[in-house]
């Protein structure tokens, strides 16, 4: 170290000991807290909403529950008026998203990407709080009819305002990984600005509108803190009927049920678009 | 007769983009009917942005783009009977290979006059009939060598058959002129070079105009009938690949196209040219005494045994290359690149014979460098984005600087020199260059470095006003380096833009 040291040789030190670790620690232990958390927290909830779900009141298995809710009009037509509320909210949503989301990603990288945060921004926000919010805004402007005439159309208003930024994130951010070069590929080969909306641009945003939709339609079903904000009390959709069961009716078994009705549709639903989901991913990611 | 039409004239187009970058420097070109022309440069020197003019992507800032003597540079793209082979191809994903080459023949509408039972005509616009496009899908795979992949998804192609479907993709609206933006460059090297004939064979049978982008200096010299090579938005050289490879117009060009020798050389007397220390015969007329650049070609030089050839010297490097070797002869300092298919072993003596028609002479794009600058107050100049110390009695003869600055000239008259302007010029080799920012008056980074057999010429730009500092150095450095420019003391002539009032 001191400076009448010499310096003999120097060379590249490489550790060469390569026996294991004492203790022997595999990455796959790592996996424990997170299958705990899920057995706790999914698979045994899960299980006992099956359980009630096919049990009588008295704890005999039986499909009693399901023969109630499909042979009690109220109900079948709640499932309806949900899924009608579902689809309007959802077509609505890509009505407005799809023009907001194709102009900021139109923009310039810096202001496109401001705007988006504005528009995301109420996501941030609880959404009963802003439920309420809209609807005071509403009511301000006289634009909120009291009249009951007006609940379905308040409550579509309310999940709109509500799932909105859900449709706009996943277009936009299909829309500005769209590819340039096939946009002026297709007015190359004499195709309108409109022609190439049609053929090139939406064709390959589909995979955007499919998990938008995903993303709107299946909690615009059960958010029965906005029908009931907006539809004064007078709408009610399948999410609050699970919630009527549970609380006030304290029929669990018949709640489970209802659950368990829900839980098959959105698979449905799921598994209907994630089909067509895969299969535009592979034909949309080629080169 | 046909073949001279002018299809596409370029009238002194120029790009700007918003951040001031000048990517089309005022180019002036005119593309003649049924030809292959090819801008080659290395990138960034504004081709692709001039293809993207001419395709309607991109529109000039000034400047006119004629095609068949009309101005289309306003047309929007699709309204343009020019199509495009993309970079990437740019395939639609969503498409199979049918729909994808079909796609511009369902674009297209036709006016069809009917005739009545009256004998009234009338117009109709109408699509292509479906059996129509069938027809026209199938004889553009046919070309292209791809029958039977009409129902393939794009996603399931080769890079080559890819590139293939672009190429009928783009034909089949029988465009007046194909536009291909570096097609091959994805490709792999044997495929890029059956691709090149195919192209080429293409380009014969069908006759449309092509123009071709790339930087690849072999492709350009095998397909094209004519090529362009540009440099920082500016065409250096037009025209056909013999001319380019055996006459290149400057230093630039000859660096590009092919392997070469650059050596400093001095025009000794009347077709006589004098580098690497020794006078050679050439073809070229060049005034005497001026500073040339010579360009010799590396199978130019003729390898003989010692006492034979004109300059004497030793293989340090020799590299087989496969068809030839490529060997390095020293001669003092200096290098020469021989290419040959017999070898000579590293250490032996050899000497080299050149044939005057092989001396390629171009005059010397720099002899000096040349700015505007000004005098500060403390006696020192400015220009090129710098501040240099500088001998400012130089400007009178016999003045001298007094104590507070003022030059006191021989006949006793006192001159303030702050702000004068001033002429400043440098020589080529009185330019250092260092790693040290702060060493230097300006700092700015190395753009281009060509090596003249036993010296690079540097160029180094600074950043504010893109300044050029242009040099000889025997030092090695790497482009992009950021370094700081020395000019001794001594080495800055100055002049003055006009005499001073007293």
């Amino acid at each position: 170290m001191t400076s009448s040291c010499k310096t003999v040789k120097r060379e590249e030190f490489k550790n060469d000991d390569f026996r294991p670790a004492k203790i022997s620690f595999s990455r796959k232990y790592l996996s424990v807290p997170y299958g705990l958390f899920l057995i706790l927290f999914v698979v045994l909830p899960f299980l006992l909403i099956l359980y009630y779900a096919f049990t009588s009141k008295t704890g005999n298995f039986s499909f009693e529950n399901f023969v109630d809710f499909f042979s009690n009009p109220t109900s079948v037509s709640t499932l309806f008026i949900s899924f009608i509320i579902a689809i309007i909210t959802t077509g609505l949503c890509i009505l407005i998203g799809y023009p907001v989301a194709y102009i900021l990603s139109k923009m310039k990288a810096k202001k496109g990407f401001i705007l988006l945060l504005l528009f995301i921004m109420p996501m941030w926000i609880n959404f009963v709080l802003r439920a309420m919010a809209m609807k005071e805004v509403m009511t301000l402007l006289g634009i909120f009819a009291k009249s009951d005439a007006y609940n379905f159309i308040n409550t579509v208003i309310g999940m709109v305002y509500d799932f909105l930024p859900f449709m706009i994130l996943p277009l936009y951010s299909i829309l500005i990984k769209q590819d340039k070069s096939l946009i002026e590929a297709s007015y190359d080969l004499g195709a309108t600005k409109a022609q190439t909306f049609r053929k090139v641009v939406l064709p390959l945003s589909l995979p955007g509108i499919v998990s938008g939709s995903t993303m709107v339609f299946l909690p615009s079903m059960s958010a029965y803190v906005i029908s009931d904000t907006f539809g004064n009390g007078k709408i009610t959709i399948i999410g609050k009927l699970i919630e009527e069961q549970f609380g006030t009716g304290a029929n669990w078994n018949a709640g489970s049920a209802i659950a368990i009705i829900l839980l098959i549709i959105m698979f449905a639903c799921t598994f209907l678009c994630g089909g067509f989901n895969e299969e535009s991913n592979a034909r949309g990611t080629n080169i | 007769m046909e073949k001279n039409e002018k299809i596409i004239e370029l009238v002194n187009l120029t790009r700007q983009y918003e951040d001031g970058v000048v990517a089309v420097d005022n180019v002036n070109l005119y593309v003649r009917k049924g030809e292959f022309i090819t801008f080659l440069g290395p990138s960034g020197c504004g081709k692709t942005t001039t293809l993207r003019m001419i395709a309607g992507f991109d529109k000039p800032t000034s400047g006119k783009i004629l095609l068949n003597g009309k101005d289309i540079s306003e047309l929007p793209p699709n309204k343009r009977p020019i199509n495009t082979v993309f970079q990437r191809y740019a395939l639609f994903p969503h498409m199979n290979v049918f729909d994808n080459i079909a796609f511009g023949l369902k674009m297209k509408r036709l006016k069809v006059t009917y005739e009545d039972e009256n004998g009234k005509q009338f117009d109709k616009i109408e699509k292509l009939k479906k059996w129509e496009i069938a027809e026209k899908v199938e004889k553009a795979l046919k070309m292209v060598d791809l029958e039977g992949f009409e129902k393939r998804s794009i996603s399931t192609l080769s890079g080559g058959q890819q590139q293939r479907v672009a190429i009928a993709r783009a034909i089949i609206n029988e465009p007046q002129i194909l536009l291909l933006d570096e097609p091959l460059g994805a490709l792999d090297l044997k495929m890029r070079k059956d691709m090149q004939l195919e192209l080429k064979a293409l380009h014969d049978n069908i006759g449309i105009t092509f123009i071709y982008v790339t930087h690849d200096q072999e492709e350009a010299l095998t397909m094209s009938d004519t090529i362009v090579v540009m440099k920082d938005g500016v065409i250096q050289q037009i025209g056909t690949p013999t001319d380019i490879y055996n006459e290149p117009k400057n230093s630039f060009v000859a660096d590009f196209i092919g392997e070469s020798n650059i050596f400093s050389g001095t025009m000794t007397g009347d077709k006589k040219v004098r580098f690497i220390g020794h006078t050679f015969d050439c073809v070229d007329d060049f005034p005497k005494n001026e500073k040339v650049d010579v360009v010799v070609r590396p199978e130019d030089v003729f390898l003989m045994d010692e006492d034979k050839g004109q300059v004497k010297g030793v293989i340090t490097s020799s590299i087989f290359k496969g068809v030839h070797y490529e060997m390095v002869m020293t001669v003092g300092k200096t290098e020469v690149v021989i290419q040959n298919t017999v070898e000579r072993k590293v250490g032996e003596k050899v000497s080299i014979y050149i044939r005057p028609d092989d001396i390629h002479i171009m005059e010397k794009e720099f002899s000096s460098n040349k700015y505007d600058g000004y005098i500060t107050k403390k006696n020192t100049v400015c220009f090129a984005d710098g501040e240099f110390d500088c001998d400012v009695t130089q400007l009178y003869p016999g003045s001298f600087v007094d104590e507070e600055g003022y030059l006191i000239t021989p006949d006793g008259d006192k001159i303030d020199l702050t702000d004068v302007d001033v002429s400043v010029e440098v020589g080529l080799k009185d330019i250092e260059i260092s790693d040290d920012a702060d060493a230097g008056g300006a700092v700015g980074n190395i753009v281009s470095m060509i090596y003249k057999g036993d010296h690079y010429q540097l160029i180094v730009r600074t950043d504010e006003n893109e300044e050029d500092f242009v040099f000889d150095t025997e030092d090695t450095w790497n482009e992009n380096d950021r370094v700081s420019v020395i000019i001794p003391k001594e080495k800055i002539k100055l002049t003055l833009k006009k005499e001073i009032k007293r």
